[in-house]
């Protein structure tokens, strides 16, 4: 018996964390998928009554308006994101005297909550005192800058916080890209006399390519689940026009009182992100296999 | 923009130019970098300044300007005055609420990661991988897919509102990152060690306790961070799982901010957005090193 016990231990201890997953979130996720197939509205109900939430979130506008949002937001914020990362970690990496103290600089917002950096931008970008008042204040009377409360042009002062908050953490992944590229390689190509650009452009960014997944991957993540920064930049308005499918599933969970909606756009949001992580998971796990 | 690199065959080549040419392209590289580096610190730099001015100053002032008489009025009332909805009992007891969520979250989830790490990484056994696979799966949900079934546990559970009740949801949806933290880690140690101690006559837990734990501080270092800033920045479990007396530091700031009822009191807004900032910020300048690491690890591939 002690044997069997001393054998079989390892087991034993990673049993509960394991079943803990099981449950919480393949079982959830279950649950979720088959509320989201019934009828239920205040109360979660158990028949299965076919697509019906599906068809309901589809032809709702507010939906419609939530998805076309996150196409804009994850579109913007992931290219923008990627650009000035990149740009930023080829400056840094030439050699500069203060990289640490400005490396620094450029990562702390990841530190802070969604929330914090909502707060500070919501300030920033009211028309009444912020930046429009501001250079108003300096005598361009007709300077006009008010979209955070325009409902056509909300959803970028979305992008414009996001890429504040993640565009220093690319920076950092592609500064480790450029700092494992094979030196060699680059040397020679200096030797024979090739210019600096074209061994960025042929050399070292292609080599990247891993990186740029990587980043691809966390920030489209990022994207799909924005909700804090939302809630506390805009709160999903005006109106409604800068809500995201995450705070779409929140308010019909929990002040609608629609919990079939909750169910239905929660599953959409899942499969989103199901099409982009599980192809790069299933590559990073058999690589690291061989 | 390329053409001011400093690499030794860049600066070979930018030597023929001229030295004029190479520092005047120094000074524009340092100009652009330091353009972003106020860029990034203009927010904190607005928000500090805000909160030090009265409210009088706000209105009649410039969004950039110094304080011209500092006032530490807001940061008091923020700490234990301001509104959120009918209490009027600042940020204080919901930064309290943070760090018992916080505390014990990060050191369940961080214990259980170094056991799961420790098992898959160097007991290995048949399905072992597919286990870390469906366990690094659950990294990547958004939470959304689990909010109404864990609503409804905790309910039945009757820790629903409640503080260990939030602990409870932080543990398990942190444990995949715990998990990969510590897993890849150890699979770095050759498993011979594993082996040579057995021989000694060491069995599984003495093995983790007096080998692996010893070696693992960076990890846990690691670990601890990167729990700690997730847990304490959460907003979703926070909003979605607390009830009025229960709320973390990060639902109470939102609260305050956009609270409807009064004057809006910006520089306390901003001295409360601040004050809920100031546990992550420092864990950031103490130990950027591990949290970079943190954030880097899984998506970089070592």
């Amino acid at each position: 018996m002690a044997k069997w016990f001393e054998t079989h231990l390892p087991k034993i201890v990673l049993a509960p964390s394991f079943i803990a997953v099981l449950i919480f979130v393949y079982g959830f996720i279950g649950w979720t998928a088959w509320v989201s197939l019934t009828r239920s509205k205040l109360m979660p109900r158990y028949e299965i009554d076919g697509f019906i939430q599906y068809d309901r979130l589809f032809a709702s506008p507010r939906w419609d308006t939530a998805m076309n949002n996150l196409y804009i937001f994850g579109g913007m914020f992931i290219v923008i994101s990627l650009v000035l990362g990149l740009i930023l970690a080829i400056l840094l990496d030439q050699q500069i005297r203060v990289e640490g103290a400005i490396r620094t600089i450029y990562l702390y917002p990841m530190a802070l909550s969604m929330i914090v950096t909502g707060t500070a931008w919501k300030w920033i970008l009211n028309p009444g005192l912020g930046v429009q008042a501001m250079v108003q204040g300096w005598g361009f009377e007709n300077f006009k800058f008010d979209w955070l409360v325009n409902p056509d042009m909300a959803i970028y002062t979305v992008v414009m916080a996001a890429i504040w908050q993640s565009s220093g953490f690319v920076m950092a992944l592609f500064l480790a890209g450029l700092r494992s590229v094979d030196t060699e390689i680059i040397r020679a190509a200096q030797i024979d006399g090739i210019p600096t650009w074209r061994v960025y452009t042929a050399i070292i960014i292609p080599s990247m390519a891993p990186i740029f997944l990587s980043a691809f991957i966390v920030l489209a993540h990022l994207a799909i689940k924005s909700f804090d920064l939302v809630i506390a930049l805009t709160g999903g308005g005006p109106g409604y026009a800068t809500d995201l499918p995450a705070t779409y599933m929140y308010a019909m969970a929990f002040s609608r009182g629609d919990v079939g909606q909750a169910a239905s756009s929660a599953m959409i949001m899942m499969l989103v992100i199901f099409i982009i992580v599980v192809p790069y998971l299933y590559s990073e796990l058999r690589a690291k296999n061989d | 923009m390329t053409d001011v690199s400093a690499t030794p065959a860049a600066a070979a080549a930018s030597r023929s130019q001229g030295a004029g040419m190479k520092t005047a392209l120094r000074w524009g590289l340092y100009l652009i970098l330091g353009l972003f580096a106020i860029y990034y610190l203009m927010p904190l730099f607005v928000m500090l300044t805000t909160s030090l001015k009265s409210l009088e100053e706000i209105r009649t002032g410039d969004l950039v300007a110094l304080p011209r008489e500092v006032t530490f009025d807001a940061w008091a009332k923020a700490w234990s005055g301001a509104c959120t909805g009918i209490q009027c009992e600042g940020v204080r007891p919901y930064f309290w609420n943070s760090v018992l969520i916080a505390v014990p979250g990060v050191l369940i989830s961080t214990l259980l990661g170094a056991v799961n790490g420790y098992v898959i990484a160097q007991w290995r056994f048949k399905g072992a991988n597919i286990i870390f696979a469906l366990m690094l799966f659950g990294c990547f949900i958004p939470f959304q897919v689990v909010l109404l079934p864990m609503a409804r546990l905790l309910g039945l559970m009757g820790i629903a509102g409640t503080i260990p009740g939030l602990v409870f949801v932080h543990v398990i949806y942190g444990l995949g990152f715990t998990t990969l933290f510590f897993r890849n880690y150890y699979v770095t140690i050759p498993q011979e060690l594993v082996k040579a101690a057995k021989v000694d006559g060491a069995g599984f837990l003495r093995i983790f306790w007096s080998i692996f734990l010893p070696l693992s501080i960076p990890i846990i270092v690691v670990s601890v961070i990167w729990q700690f800033t997730q847990i304490w920045n959460d907003f979703l479990f926070g909003v979605s799982f607390s009830s009025a007396g229960t709320q973390p530091v990060t639902v109470a700031l939102n609260n305050i901010v956009n609270s409807t009822t009064g004057v809006k009191e910006y520089n306390v807004d901003m001295a409360a957005a601040i004050i809920a900032a100031l546990p992550t910020l420092l864990v950031y300048v103490v130990a950027g090193k591990y949290f970079i690491r943190g954030l880097t690890a899984g998506s970089v591939k070592g």
